[in-house]
């Protein structure tokens, strides 16, 4: 990393520190979801596991996702108020500028999805995982939330306002409730299933669920894989070109 | 070098709006130069291809030499923006704020904190330098972002309408920061649509509307060109009001006005002020002030655009 690289991730992170709501949203609602699903709903489910061992990889994901409003929005926000052209003008390479919040992005959902984990545990999670197996839960989802970091960012340089690149984010946030996160896709009414099962989020989640479960099935692992390159590369793209473009 | 700053011919196009329509300027180094125009005239435009932020579609621009699209990089390390919405990062402190910009020119940390430390004290924040600056006022805002834009020690800075939206005091207290800046030998492009900021401010002056120069000088020439200067009589004693009025009206053939203490009229002829003197001597009428005013830079305005100078709704693009 180049030493403007360092020096705007620290920035990102006295950010992260001084916005307890961000925090919130990012640590605490996916844990509030989960303690909701599996004491209120689980029971209503009928999905041949335990409800806590089906819903945790899916929450696993969900958490990846609350945490991209607040990078969205402090994407935007570093663009609408002139920082990010104050940068520029100084000659700080947009990579530095971009890499900081993706980061920042990716440290916040290791951070919460940690923290879900333990939660999870304490509510009686039973993980079949090796330690190989949660080596690539780590992998799969450091992948998926640099992907989504990159397609975030992109999102919130675009966005007219904070606002609305909150906003923006909104649809990642609901994405995963038609997915196999909460039940199975075959549970679900015609059409939505067929949406379910062929949205990206499906196939990674089958992959996290497989991987703790200790067997992941290579159906899963090679479109989840796929699809997380496919986003990245375009949030990636998009990101580069907006940032140059948008002065 | 002679000229810090140079532009001919700039063209810039958003979609079907045409920003800039051929716009050069210079600017000598060690000046002020005014542009000066109304919303939407194109003034954001031009800073930002002078600061490297935009690429015009036609014609060419340099600072310090460099051509702003061929040679940015070097271009970048002579010049400071501070635009026209404080981009200072509100979650920071003051010194944070600093330290951030000196860290990122590469400054060593002490060094950075040094010059931050000085700034604060130069800008008057030393009291707020540990305080987030999204506490801050907007005229200490403005103050910061001006701090940050010389953390690297400019020789060119770009204000992009520095006063819009400050109560006058806050505005006085960033004149004089500006004027210090320009003693200290920066050259400055300062966009405004205060004539009167400019008339302080500017050395030379540049007006723009719809995306062309319409006018450039210094402004005293730019008032000269509108021809027609204030006579301003002020009797010492106010029962004499009556006695001046007649005698302004016979010498200008116009209708004065009383404004006050005082008794203006316009004036074509330059001859008038002697011959008010003479009279007012016969009339055995004592004056404590006789002046020919010039006129000012709104009347200019108003007569190079058939229009008041702020007449016209927010256009101008901040493009996406």
């Amino acid at each position: 990393m180049t030493a403007h690289a360092m020096v705007m991730l620290r920035r990102d992170f006295k950010h992260l520190t001084r916005n307890p709501t961000s925090v919130f949203n990012a640590v605490l609602m996916p844990i509030v979801l989960m303690l909701m699903f599996v004491y209120m709903l689980g029971d209503a489910f009928s999905v041949g596991v335990d409800y806590v061992d089906y819903a945790t990889p899916g929450l696993m994901l969900m958490a990846v996702c609350y945490g991209l409003g607040g990078t969205a929005t402090a994407v935007n926000a570093d663009m609408t108020k002139g920082v990010i052209n104050r940068f520029k003008v100084m000659d700080v390479s947009r990579g530095a500028v971009l890499t900081g919040h993706v980061v920042t992005s990716v440290l916040t959902n290791l951070i919460a999805i940690a923290a879900l984990v333990g939660v999870a545990f304490l509510l009686g999670f039973d993980a079949s995982a090796s330690a190989l197996d949660w080596l690539g839960v780590v992998g799969m989802i450091v992948l998926l939330a640099t992907a989504a970091g990159w397609f975030t960012v992109a999102l919130g340089l675009a966005a007219k306002s904070p606002e609305t690149a909150g906003m923006a984010a909104v649809p990642l946030v609901m994405l995963p409730f038609f997915s196999s996160a909460i039940v199975p896709a075959d549970k679900m009414g015609p059409g939505l299933r067929e949406f379910a099962e062929y949205q990206p989020f499906t196939p990674i989640i089958e992959t996290l669920r497989g991987l703790l479960a200790g067997g992941p099935s290579a159906g899963d692992v090679i479109p989840a894989i796929a699809w997380c390159i496919g986003i990245a590369v375009v949030g990636y793209v998009w990101a580069r070109s907006t940032f140059s473009k948008r002065a | 070098m002679d000229h810090a700053i140079q532009a001919e011919g700039l063209v810039k196009r958003f979609g079907e709006t045409t920003a800039l329509d051929g716009v050069g300027l210079s600017v000598r180094a060690g000046t002020v130069l005014g542009l000066l125009g109304p919303n939407g005239a194109g003034k954001t435009t031009a800073v930002r291809i002078f600061a490297t932020l935009l690429r015009p579609d036609d014609g060419h621009a340099s600072v310090g030499g460099y051509d702003v699209v061929r040679q940015a990089h070097q271009a970048r390390q002579l010049i400071g923006l501070t635009g026209q919405f404080a981009a200072v990062d509100e979650m920071l402190t003051g010194t944070e704020n600093l330290l951030l910009i000196g860290r990122l020119l590469g400054m060593p940390r002490p060094a950075a904190k040094q010059r931050a430390h000085e700034l604060l004290n130069d800008f008057d924040l030393a009291d707020a330098a540990d305080r987030a600056a999204k506490t801050y006022s907007g005229g200490m805002r403005r103050r910061l972002d001006l701090a940050a834009s010389l953390v690297g020690r400019p020789s060119i800075l770009f204000l992009d309408e520095p006063t819009t939206g400050l109560d006058p005091r806050a505005r006085t207290e960033l004149w004089t920061l500006i004027r210090r800046l320009v003693a200290g030998g920066v050259t400055v492009l300062l966009t405004t649509q205060y004539l009167d900021e400019a008339d302080t401010l500017a050395d030379e002056i540049t007006v723009i509307d719809h995306g062309r120069v319409i006018a450039a000088g210094t402004p005293d020439e730019l008032k000269a060109k509108t021809g027609s200067q204030t006579l301003v009589v002020r009797p010492e004693d106010d029962t004499q009001l009556p006695v001046v009025t007649a005698v302004v009206a016979e010498l200008t053939k116009a209708v004065p006005e009383v404004d006050g203490p005082r008794v203006t009229a316009p004036v074509t002829d330059p001859a008038v002020l002697p011959a008010v003197v003479r009279r007012l001597d016969d009339a055995g009428v004592l004056v404590t002030e006789l002046t020919l005013r010039g006129a000012s830079l709104n009347e200019v305005f108003l007569s190079l655009t058939g229009r008041p100078v702020e007449d016209e709704p927010e256009t101008e693009g901040r493009p996406a």
